[in-house]
């Protein structure tokens, strides 16, 4: 199947009941496949007048607990950006899929990996952070979509699935996982009507009061700390012995360890580190595939972004340095196997 | 004695944080007292807009929503979508509506969405102090607008229901006011039609209510009233713009198809 | 007879009902400040009101409730 419509096929079978979603290039394939299925599956699909509106149509049926998403590309996720400040601070579940594309502004329809700052650091104002996960093969964009909404509904966070236009276009084999779509119980807070048994529910982000904001704020950050701990994931490739360790997520993960495999025949200890969740990111993981490390390669399409959690995550203990393609030049493996030698002729 | 006439039920026993008289306060009750009247507190949820009824949320008994500014109709299309069992209504100003929130609203109303939009318009934006606003007249002076409106400049005001009445997806456009009793009655009347023609699947309904704002206008209350009989009326006139049943009204289009197969 | 009563602490002085009221018998005291600080609206003439409710139906506060 293709990615797009894998993923689409996996939110259903997730229990996904509502779609809002606009048109935007590489993401199309998705929607399409939602407009045909969701009717016909007893859920909603719904083209809004824009990406404000379906974020916003994204917040009202999360509101009443249903699990509900919305995709884009990256120009469309940056007018979202402030429907998804308001899902985080009003405690809302959802998915929000960005099937990157290149930029700045119009940029390009070609794949990309330029919204790693943006889905990790900036998707809207305030502090307040979304779980983003970032799979690098069809399969793997089925079972994250199935974990994103169990994650989304555990920590009443909003959760991004940040896929780029090569895993939207890609054919692959997939197999769907048993699922058992009964979500989780979210009457304690959804706004679907009191019934005249309770208080009224009011899922809100305003708190006027600076100390009562803080200590939501506060809450939040302590739901944000038990997700780092506990949700973390990276894939290490041959790094117990690697001397140098390729850095690389989604797509380019799959370039990068054809570049490692290479320079292994070569006789080069390389390896290949994967964080497979961007927000927490895998610190600790990094840690332990670095070991032996003396040098790290971040490998990413774009002009240098996930290199900063790298940085930091290491704490400077071992030289970092980038090799990136940008504005939907997607980079050969024979590319990063030269700064792979590179690399392996500065540390000899 | 029987008590004759009091706080609804389903307006919560607060103080409102409304300016002295404010006439939001006497919608909030009018919209309390619909759903007391239909029986629907316990299945309704009301969306809130960005501006003085911020705290609306605070004041009605059902479950609600925030929205961020202007978006009430497309986080109300959201709620109804996924539970159409339930009534969901917006409350917001004309700032919220009818400048940040235009699409919004338009395309609620085309997609003929069953929500009941409650339009509270006096034509400026209070909560922050006053500004121009898209439905102040022709030569208001505002805090934006320290010389008087100027349409060449300014733009000319957005009369709402002539506007959305155009549009295939509205069954109910109607404007009122609360300046005196039997407006506020009539008012009340068409807020509860709007929840019925939900409930019957009707479509989009707006009551847009011409309200005050004695602080930003500065006047007093009572001269608050007087100007919106002798100013804002005679701009803005009262009347149903359009009462239709949607489905009938729309036959022609709706047999072109495009009913699942 | 009915009877107007004014929740005194929510009642904001605005004077609407005094516009509303048919037989010209709602007025604003001068005497006592609520908390909030505002002289209230009051009946001048219990014997008078008819209990139309209308003074009600213009309060922006649910700030009168009519007994009769």
């Amino acid at each position: 199947m293709k990615g797009n419509e894998a993923l689409a096929e996996a939110a259903i079978r997730a229990g996904c009941k509502c779609f809002f979603g606009y048109p935007i290039t590489p993401q199309t394939e998705l929607s399409e496949y939602l407009s045909k299925q969701m009717p016909k599956r007893g859920g909603v699909f719904l083209q809004a007048e824009s990406e404000v509106a379906a974020i916003n149509m994204v917040l009202g049926a999360g509101a009443t607990g249903t699990r509900v998403m919305t995709s884009s590309s990256s120009p469309g996720v940056s007018l979202k950006s402030e429907g998804i400040s308001y899902i985080a601070g009003s405690d809302v579940p959802c998915l929000i899929v960005n099937v990157e594309r290149g930029g700045p502004g119009l940029g390009s329809i070609q794949p990309s990996q330029q919204d790693y700052w943006q889905a990790t650091k900036g998707l809207g104002h305030g502090d307040f952070r979304l779980i983003i996960l970032a799979p690098n093969s069809v399969q793997e964009v089925v079972n994250l979509v199935v974990r994103a909404f169990d994650l989304g509904e555990k920590y009443r966070v909003p959760v991004m699935l940040l896929s780029d236009g090569l895993l939207g276009q890609m054919m692959e084999p997939v197999e769907f996982p048993e699922i058992s779509a009964e979500g989780a119980d979210n009457s304690g807070w959804a706004a679907v009507g009191t019934k005249m048994q309770r208080e009224h529910h009011i899922v809100n982000s305003l708190y006027i009061e600076a100390n009562d904001l803080e200590e939501q704020v506060r809450k939040r950050y302590e739901r944000y700390a038990v997700i780092e701990e506990n949700e973390s994931e990276g894939e290490s490739y041959l790094c117990d012995d690697a001397d140098i360790v390729i850095t690389a997520f989604g797509a380019t993960s799959r370039i990068a360890k054809s570049a490692v495999n290479k320079a292994r025949a070569e006789g080069i200890k390389a390896g290949l580190f994967r964080p497979i969740t961007l927000w927490p990111f895998p610190k600790k993981q990094l840690l332990d595939a670095t070991k032996q490390a003396k040098a790290v390669l971040s490998v990413e399409m774009n002009m240098g972004q996930m290199i900063d959690d790298v940085k930091l995550a290491l704490d400077c203990k071992i030289p970092v340095s980038f090799y990136g393609r940008t504005g939907g030049v997607i980079p050969s493996p024979n590319e990063v196997l030269e700064e792979i030698r590179k690399l392996n002729g500065g540390i000899k | 004695m029987a008590v004759k006439f009091q706080r609804p039920h389903a307006l919560c026993d607060v103080r409102l944080h409304y300016c002295a008289g404010c006439t939001h306060g006497i919608i909030h009750r009018l919209v309390a007292e619909v759903i007391d009247e239909m029986g629907i507190e316990g299945d309704t949820v009301g969306v809130c807009p960005v501006g003085c009824s911020v705290f609306a949320y605070n004041y009605f008994g059902c479950d609600m929503i925030e929205a961020p500014h202007g978006r009430a109709p497309a986080v109300a299309t959201g709620v109804k979508r996924a539970r159409p069992d339930l009534n969901v209504f917006t409350y917001q100003g004309d700032g919220d509506l009818a400048a940040i929130g235009t699409a919004e609203t338009v395309h609620a109303a085309t997609r003929g969405e069953n929500i009941a939009v409650i339009f509270v318009n006096n034509g400026t934006y209070g909560m922050t102090g006053g500004q121009m606003a898209p439905t102040t007249l022709p030569g208001q002076v505002t805090t934006t607008s320290p010389y008087g409106r100027d349409p060449r400049k300014a733009g000319y005001p957005i009369h709402v229901c002539e506007m959305l009445s155009t549009l295939d997806g509205t069954a109910l456009a109607v404007r009122t006011a609360v300046d005196t009793v039997p407006h506020i009655r009539e008012t009340k009347k068409m807020i509860r039609k709007a929840f019925e023609n939900q409930q019957k699947g009707n479509g989009f309904s707006i009551v847009e209510v011409l309200s005050t704002c004695p602080s930003n206008w500065g006047l007093t209350p009572k001269e608050s009233i007087k100007r919106l009989q002798e100013e804002c009326i005679p701009y803005y006139p009262l009347g149903v713009y359009k009462d239709v049943n949607m489905e009938e009204a729309n036959a022609d289009k709706l047999a072109m198809g495009g009913a699942a197969k | 007879m009915a009877k107007m009563n004014v929740i005194f602490d929510r009642c904001k002085g605005c004077e609407l009902c005094t516009t509303a009221c048919p037989k010209g018998i709602v007025a604003i005291q001068h005497e006592k400040r609520n908390k909030e600080g505002v002289f209230t609206a009051y009946c001048t003439d219990d014997d008078a009101c008819i209990g139309c409710a209308m003074c009600a139906m213009m309060c922006p506060d649910c700030a009168i409730v009519i007994e009769s």
